[in-house]
C-alpha cells in the first residue's frame, strides 16, 4: 500500500526528462560520491605495483589485475587472525550490549523508577564522552585489571560506547510498543520477565537487529582502544592491524591495504544485506498491530 | 462469578484528585454500565477494579474479598481494552490461549477452551490468522474471545465498541449482552454513550467529575433521574431546561417562564412558595403540539420518517420537541406545544425538586 501511494504521489514526475532531472540525476551524482571510495579500494587491491606507481598508467582501470596483495595479506601477515579477533571482538561485544541495553531501556522506559528520567539522561551523557578522551581512564583500568594486550580489554570497553547507544535507539523503540498490551498481559497472568520475553522483545525485533547492526559496526570499525589497548599482532583487530603492519615507516602497501579494507568491509556488508528490512523498519520504528 | 464492591473509592494522581469517593454495589451476574462525560473518571474507576491503577483510598471487593492490594492477575478478571491491545505477533488462537498458556494449563485443555469460545464468537475460520489480518469488528470479537476463554469471575470493558462504525457498534452491542445472558459474568461496561448505556445495562452508573450522580436501571433514570446533570444526559434527543419562577396561579401554582408564558407547575411534594427560581425539564418526546399549549415559534423541522422533531423559539429558548405526527410547519409559524411531563430542578445546585 506504501508504494502505491508513493507512485501517486510522485505522479507529477510522470514526464521522462523531467524524471531524469528530479530523480534519476541527483541519485547518480550520490551514488558517484558515495561509491567511489570504494572502487577506488577495489581498483588499487587487485593493481599490480608498477600500474600503482607508474604516471603513465590510467589511474582509474587496471591493465593486468593481480593477486598478488592479497596472497602477501592473506600469507605474509597475520591477517586471518586478525580477521578472526575482529568478529570474536565484534559479536561477544554486541551480544554483552544488548543484553545490558534491553534491561536498561526496559526499565528505564517502562518501570518508571524513581530518577528514571535522570538515569537515561545520565546514560546518554556517557555517550556524548568521545573515547579519544575516554580512553585514557580506560587504559589505566584495563592495566590494572590486567587486561592489556587481551581481547577482553575490547570486549569490556566497547560496551562503553555501545550501551548508552544502543539503550537510546530501543528506548524509542519499547516507546512504541503500546503501553496497554503489557497491561493486558499483566492481567493475562504475565510477570514482568515474561512480559519482556514474551511480548516485548518479539515486538522489538526490528529494534534489536538495528541496534545490534550498529553496535556490531560501530565494533568493527573501532580504533581508538584498539590501537591503545592491544599490542601484539596475533591479538590485534583488522583496521589496526591493517595500518600498523602495512605501513612501514613512510612506506605504504597500497595494495595490500585496499585490499585488507576491502575484505575487512565485506563481513558488515554481509550482515547489511541479511537485515537491511529489518534495518529500516527498526529505524522507523512503529509497531504495526 | 462474583459481586462487585466499591466503598468510597478515591484516587489522586499525585496531588490532583480525578475520583472523589465513589460507592458502588454490583451485583453477582448484574451488567453495570459506567456513564458519563469524557474525563469524568470512568476508566480510571475501571482500571482500579482490574488493578491496574493503585487505590488512594477506600476499598474494592471482588466476591467479598477485598482485593485493594492484590495483583491484577489473582484478581480473577478479564479486561477488553478501546483498542484491542491483541498480541500483534500471535495468532488469533494464540491470544486467545495466552493467559491458559501462561496458567501452565494442559494444551489439550487450551486448544478446546478456544476453540469454545471462537464458535461462541464465530470466529473459528479465524483462529490461525494475525490480529493485522482481521477487520475492526472481528479483532473486537478476538479481544472479547481473550475474555472469554479464561471464564473470569468479571468482565471489564473499557469503551470496547468505541472504534468501530455506527452499525457494526449497534451489532456488537446486541451481541455482547447476548454474550452475558449466556455466560451471566458480572460485567462492568465504560461508555461515554449514554444510548449504549440504556440498551446494555441492567444497572447504570452515571459519573460526572469523578463522583457518582445516580445509579439505577436505565428507565429509572430516563424517568426519574435525581438532578440536572442526569436529566441532561440520559435520553436522546437531550431534555429541555426552561429557566423560570413559581408563582400563584388562582388557587394552583404556575411556573412563569421568560416572556410571561406561563405553565401549569408540575405536582410535587417539596414545597414550593411564589417567587423561587426553578428550572423546568422537559423531554422532547413529552411535547405535544395542541391548541392548550404555549406559544412557540418554529425555527427548523426534521422528518426522520417515524417521528418529527421540531425545534422552536419557546419563551426565548431552544427547545426540540419529536412528535409522532407529521407535521409540515414552515420555519417562522407560530404553534403551541404542551408539555405533557415536565422535571422542576433547583437552578442552584441542580437537584430535583420532588
Ligand atoms: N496517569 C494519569 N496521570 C494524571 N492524570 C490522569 C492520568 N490518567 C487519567 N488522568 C486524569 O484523570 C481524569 C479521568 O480520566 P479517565 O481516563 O478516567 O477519564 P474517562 O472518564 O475514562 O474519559 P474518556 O471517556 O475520555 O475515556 C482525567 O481528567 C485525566 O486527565
Ligand atoms: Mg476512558
Amino acid at each position: 500500500m506504501a508504494r502505491e501511494q508513493d507512485t501517486q504521489g510522485m505522479d507529477y514526475l510522470v514526464s521522462l526528462p523531467r524524471r531524469v532531472v528530479t530523480v534519476y540525476l541527483p541519485v547518480l551524482v550520490f551514488l558517484v560520491v558515495l561509491l567511489f571510495p570504494f572502487y577506488w579500494m577495489v581498483v588499487t587491491s587487485f593493481k599490480p605495483n608498477e600500474e600503482l606507481i607508474s604516471r603513465e598508467a590510467n589511474p582509474f582501470w587496471i591493465v593486468a589485475p593481480t593477486l598478488a596483495h592479497f596472497k602477501r595479506l592473506l600469507f605474509q601477515t597475520e591477517y586471518p587472525q586478525w580477521m578472526w579477533n575482529t568478529m570474536l571482538v565484534a559479536v561477544v561485544a554486541t551480544f554483552l550490549s544488548l543484553a545490558a541495553s534491553v534491561l536498561a531501556a526496559y526499565a528505564i522506559e517502562r518501570l518508571r523508577f524513581r530518577g528514571a528520567r535522570e538515569t537515561g539522561l545520565a546514560i546518554f551523557l556517557a555517550y556524548l564522552v568521545p573515547p579519544s578522551i575516554l580512553f585514557i581512564p580506560l587504559a589505566a583500568m584495563v592495566f590494572r585489571l590486567g587486561l592489556f594486550d587481551t581481547k577482553f580489554a575490547l570486549i569490556l570497553t566497547y560496551p562503553t560506547f555501545l550501551v548508552p547507544f544502543a539503550t537510546w535507539l530501543l528506548m524509542g523503540y519499547f516507546r512504541s510498543i503500546p503501553y496497554e498490551l503489557e497491561e493486558c498481559a499483566l492481567i493475562d497472568g504475565a510477570s514482568r520477565w515474561q512480559i519482556l520475553t514474551k511480548i516485548i522483545l518479539p515486538l522489538a525485533v526490528p529494534g534489536l537487529i538495528s541496534a545490534g547492526i550498529f553496535a556490531f559496526t560501530l565494533s568493527w570499525n573501532e580504533f581508538i582502544y584498539a590501537l591503545t589497548f592491544i599490542q601484539s599482532s596475533e591479538q590485534k583487530t583488522v583496521p589496526v592491524g591493517v595500518v600498523t603492519e602495512l605501513v612501514e615507516g613512510d612506506v605504504y602497501h597500497w595494495g595490500a591495504l585496499m585490499a585488507g579494507a576491502l575484505l575487512g568491509s565485506v563481513p558488515v556488508a554481509i550482515v547489511y544485506s541479511f537485515f537491511v528490512e529489518y534495518y529500516v523498519a527498526g529505524m522507523t520504528g512503529a509497531v504495526k498491530e | 462469578m462474583a459481586s462487585v464492591t466499591l466503598k468510597d473509592v478515591r484516587k489522586a494522581f499525585g496531588s490532583t484528585p480525578v475520583v472523589h469517593g465513589v460507592s458502588v454495589e454490583i451485583l453477582d451476574g448484574e451488567f453495570a454500565v459506567l456513564v458519563g462525560p469524557s474525563g469524568c473518571g470512568k476508566s480510571t474507576l475501571l482500571r482500579m477494579i482490574a488493578g491496574l491503577e493503585e487505590i488512594t483510598g477506600g476499598a474494592i471487593e471482588i466476591g467479598g474479598r477485598v482485593v485493594n492490594d492484590v495483583l491484577p492477575k489473582e484478581r480473577d478478571i478479564a479486561m477488553v481494552f478501546q483498542n484491542y491491545a491483541l498480541y500483534p505477533h500471535m495468532t488469533v488462537a494464540d491470544n486467545m490461549g495466552f493467559s491458559l498458556k501462561l496458567a501452565k494449563r494442559p494444551r489439550q485443555e487450551i486448544e478446546d477452551r478456544v476453540r469454545e469460545a471462537a464458535k461462541i464468537l464465530g470466529l473459528t475460520e479465524y483462529l490461525e490468522r494475525y490480529p493485522r489480518q482481521l477487520s475492526g469488528g472481528q479483532r473486537q470479537r478476538v479481544a472479547m474471545g481473550r475474555a472469554i476463554v479464561r471464564n473470569p469471575q468479571v468482565f471489564l470493558f473499557d469503551e470496547p465498541l468505541s472504534n468501530l462504525d455506527a452499525k457494526l457498534r449497534v451489532q456488537m452491542r446486541t451481541e455482547i449482552k447476548e454474550l452475558h445472558q449466556r455466560l451471566k459474568t458480572t460485567s462492568i461496561y465504560v461508555t461515554h454513550d449514554q444510548i449504549e448505556a440504556m440498551t446494555m445495562a441492567d444497572k447504570i452508573v452515571v459519573m460526572n467529575a469523578g463522583r457518582v450522580e445516580q445509579i439505577g436501571a436505565p428507565l429509572e433514570l430516563y424517568d426519574d433521574p435525581a438532578n440536572l446533570f442526569v436529566a441532561g444526559f440520559i435520553g436522546s434527543p437531550a431534555m429541555n431546561f426552561l429557566p423560570g419562577r413559581v408563582v400563584a396561579n388562582g388557587a394552583g401554582l404556575a411556573v412563569e417562564l421568560g416572556g410571561g408564558v406561563r405553565v401549569a407547575a408540575p405536582r410535587v411534594q417539596a414545597p414550593l412558595a411564589p417567587g423561587r427560581e426553578v428550572t423546568v425539564g422537559v423531554r422532547p418526546e413529552h411535547f405535544a403540539v395542541s391548541a392548550q399549549g404555549v406559544p412557540a415559534e418554529v425555527i427548523v423541522v426534521e422528518p426522520t420518517g417515524a417521528d418529527t422533531q421540531i425545534f422552536c423559539n419557546l419563551a426565548g429558548v431552544e427547545v426540540s420537541a419529536v412528535v409522532r405526527e407529521r407535521h409540515a410547519f414552515r420555519p417562522g409559524e407560530a404553534i403551541r406545544l404542551a408539555p405533557q411531563l415536565a422535571y422542576l430542578f433547583d437552578p442552584g445546585n441542580g437537584a430535583r425538586i420532588r
